[in-house]
């Protein structure tokens, strides 16, 4: 990340001494996002592994055990030091820019809370290399991401692997809380004169929102985390069966996490949506007052929906009732969200530039996501196909087909402003439909032999199944996304180097961040702007008819 | 476009914004209450479930003094805030001493409980869900009675050292708002473990 710092002077340990000690948002940021990017690539390698071994049936390209490893490090990796890291770092970039601020509320903490978040990813790894310790019994986590007891208590998992888990886990928790905390109180207290609660950009208003949910939802698995080190090292019995302790309650307060942090997630992707979407389309964003109310209601909703993911333990018909109906019901606001999308791009002169044909497979994808989450609400239809490939087909395509494309259009959008070049377009193009490609051969695939039978979380299968052919159409569609984010990787750098210049507001925009240089300076605006509407470039570049003779 | 756009820098002078410690305190207030909610419920969930004694039943006792103490404290911190404000510095040490004192009551008679519960009863984290939940719950609460203590200890020393004057009275105002989350935390974990859960 040291290529960023624009400086004339000092040599490499000036620069990595002014980025390890920054409190700067932007440089916090950044960083966040560099050191997620990172985490993408090994999560990657370890998916494109997996997939190498299910190709064909019977095979031996990687022993059971380092199989159980590398899908328990790629969930965990992929949700706490990818998906985590890259939105807060896009939420700390964007946030103080937006509402016309200088910093964040508490640049301190937010230091603190990158630091302990990215030492938690560090510790992670570093299990590969400790995880055996003195008893020689794996490296690795390899209890899955979720976890379940009795699995990881220590008769089931000696050694400390699970340990490294544990504390990885509980330490992104408090980065987590820390970053969240400090979106709350900027956007609460730090915005610039006018900018009332109802003229904030929706990209604010929904981290906002992700960050509330990430105080509720968060601290659950911490609490949980501090409880499997109770059991694990004080010998404790919260989920120790022997001693009347319980496995399911341990399946409760991880899903209480687990659920929203579907929403933490999701939501900064539909924030990205709600800013470029509106650009390209060249029309201010369709139903602001609703979107902001819809997020709320996914808010609320996203805290009573988190025991679908266990209809298959026996829950009994009035907690089944519930929970299908709560997450049924959770398809009302998000439902609202796509036909807002729509109506912002209904009858506006659409530019097809690579944000928004990101933007364009988002709406597509997510939609598809969204009724395949609504088939597995019905618990009946849960109990035949919980835990098979369906599931991770239906997941996927959210976090891959939704959030990964709306974070790949925010880098394509948000780059010019963070570096002061244009990333290629050509690049762009060629990213953007190798990996609709790769990602369709593989995730729309993936349902067919979660329908016929295949469970999750198996190192390998018998020839005679049926599920060798659509595992090799799966397969190959993760080779066509691994080239197509070497392409984005490799535009990345290059146009670092070689992009055009674009100047403060390449894409005609209308939010605060477009109005200073690119990159932003240190101080971010010489003076403190006022604005008087949602879109104050607007205002500014059409003063005959301002956006105020409207709201 | 190729120049920065300049933005209208007119200032709003009735712009009111909420305080930056109070937001940032109610966060961690939200999710220090969903931990805690999480334990509380573990503890109610595993009420009665131990398989072994000894149950709460039989050794514990209702801490009726070191509950009014801790009480009271949210009065005396309350009065050091309101003295500070109003610029009597003396008046604010006195009351913060009294806070740290009464805190300090609380957290020796904790660990007074926990030695006899220890020593004379045999009850520790391991013996079994009842030791696990209470001890979790309990000294997760201590932990932050400590946490709390420091931290007023800390202006106590500022301010009996002079180094503190009405400006800092917001400060004070937020870890003031942390204590009281403190004494309401604890009416929980005593309602939950002293009363219903005995």
């Amino acid at each position: 990340m040291a290529t960023h710092t624009p400086r004339r002077h000092g040599g490499v340990f000036d620069v990595l001494q002014e980025w390890i000690t920054t409190v700067d948002h932007k440089k916090i940021g950044l960083m966040y996002i560099g050191y997620a990017l990172i985490f993408l690539v090994v999560a990657g390698a370890e998916a494109l592994l997996m997939r190498v071994q299910l190709a064909v049936p019977n095979n031996h390209f990687v022993s059971p055990q380092t199989f159980n490893r590398l899908f328990t490090m790629h969930g965990t990796t992929m949700v706490f030091f990818v998906g985590m890291p890259i939105l807060f770092g896009f939420g700390n970039y964007l946030i103080p820019l937006m509402i016309g601020a200088r910093d964040m509320a508490f640049p301190r903490l937010n230091a603190f809370s990158f630091w302990i978040s990215a030492f938690g990813g560090f510790l992670l790894y570093f299990s590969y290399l400790a995880g055996s310790g003195l008893y020689g019994a794996g490296t690795a986590p390899d209890v899955g991401w979720f976890a379940y007891a009795p699995l990881t208590s220590r008769v089931f998992s000696p050694g400390h692997s699970t340990d490294y888990w544990t504390l990885s886990v509980l330490l992104s928790g408090v980065g987590s809380i820390g970053t969240a905390l400090n979106i709350v109180a900027t956007a609460l207290t730090m915005r610039c004169p006018g900018m009332k609660l109802s003229r904030m950009p929706l990209l604010v208003w929904l981290y906002v929102v992700t960050s509330c949910i990430a105080f509720i939802a968060v601290s659950p698995l911490t609490a949980a985390q501090i409880m499997l080190v109770i059991d694990r090292y004080l010998g404790g019995h919260f989920f120790d069966t022997q001693a009347g302790g319980s496995a399911v309650l341990w399946m409760h307060f991880f899903w209480i996490f687990g659920h929203p942090e579907v929403y933490i997630l999701v939501l900064p992707a539909f924030a990205f949506a709600n800013e470029i979407i509106p650009v390209f389309s060249r029309k201010a964003i369709f139903g602001y007052p609703a979107m902001v109310a819809a997020t709320v209601a996914i808010g609320f909703i996203s805290m009573g929906v988190w025991a679908h993911h266990m209809f298959t333990v026996g829950l009994g018909p009035e907690a089944n009732a519930f929970f299908t109906f709560s997450t049924m019901v959770i398809a009302v606001p998000t439902g609202i969200k796509i036909f807002n999308w729509l109506a912002t791009m209904w009858g506006g002169s659409i530019r097809f530039a690579t944000p928004m044909i990101f933007s364009i497979g988002f709406l597509f994808q997510f939609l598809i996501a969204g009724l395949t989450g609504v088939m597995l609400a019905a618990s009946p239809f849960d109990w035949q196909l919980g835990n098979s490939y369906f599931v991770v087909a239906h997941f996927h395509y959210v976090l891959v087909g939704a959030i990964l494309f709306m974070i790949f259009a925010a880098f394509y959008f948000w780059y010019p402003k963070i570096t002061g070049r244009m990333m290629s377009e050509t690049l762009g193009k060629w990213h953007f439909w190798l990996f609709v490609i790769g990602f369709h051969m593989t995730f729309d695939f993936m349902h067919v032999p979660g329908l016929l039978g295949m469970p999750r979380r198996i190192y390998t299968y018998e020839a005679d199944r049926g599920w060798g052919g659509w595992n090799m159409i799966v397969s190959i569609g993760a080779i066509f996304q691994t080239a197509a984010t070497l392409i984005f990787v490799y535009n990345l750098i290059r146009s670092y180097y070689k992009g055009e210049e674009a100047g403060p507001d390449p894409w005609d925009a209308w939010t605060l961040e477009w109005s200073t240089s690119s990159p932003p300076p240190s101080y971010n605006f010489a003076e403190i702007p006022t604005v008087h509407s949602r879109r104050p470039l607007w205002d500014l570049k059409h003063p005959d008819d301002p956006d105020t003779n409207y709201e | 476009m190729s120049t920065a756009v300049a933005v209208s820098h007119s200032t709003e002078d009735d712009w009111k914004q909420p305080s930056r410690g109070m937001v940032g305190m109610a966060c961690l207030i939200a999710a220090e209450s969903a931990i805690f909610i999480i334990f509380v419920i573990a503890y109610i969930f595993y009420t009665g479930k131990s398989l072994t004694g000894p149950t709460p039943r039989e050794v514990l006792d209702l801490p009726i003094f070191s509950t009014v103490c801790l009480l009271s404290s949210s009065i005396t911190v309350h009065f050091a805030v309101h003295q500070l404000r109003a610029g009597k510095i003396g008046q604010c040490s006195a009351w913060l001493a009294g806070t740290v004192l009464l805190g300090g009551i609380f957290i020796a008679s904790t660990a007074k409980e926990w030695y006899e519960l220890i020593y004379h009863h045999g009850l520790t984290i391991r013996t079994n869900l009842f030791g696990t939940t209470f001890y979790s719950l309990v000294g997760l609460h201590a932990s932050h009675v400590i946490a709390g203590l420091i931290m007023l200890s800390l202006a106590l020393i500022f301010s009996l050292q002079g180094k503190v004057n009405a400006h800092h009275a917001e400060r004070l105002e937020v870890l003031s708002v942390y204590w009281h989350f403190v004494d309401a935390v604890w009416v929980v974990v005593f309602t939950v473990v002293y009363v219903l859960g005995r």
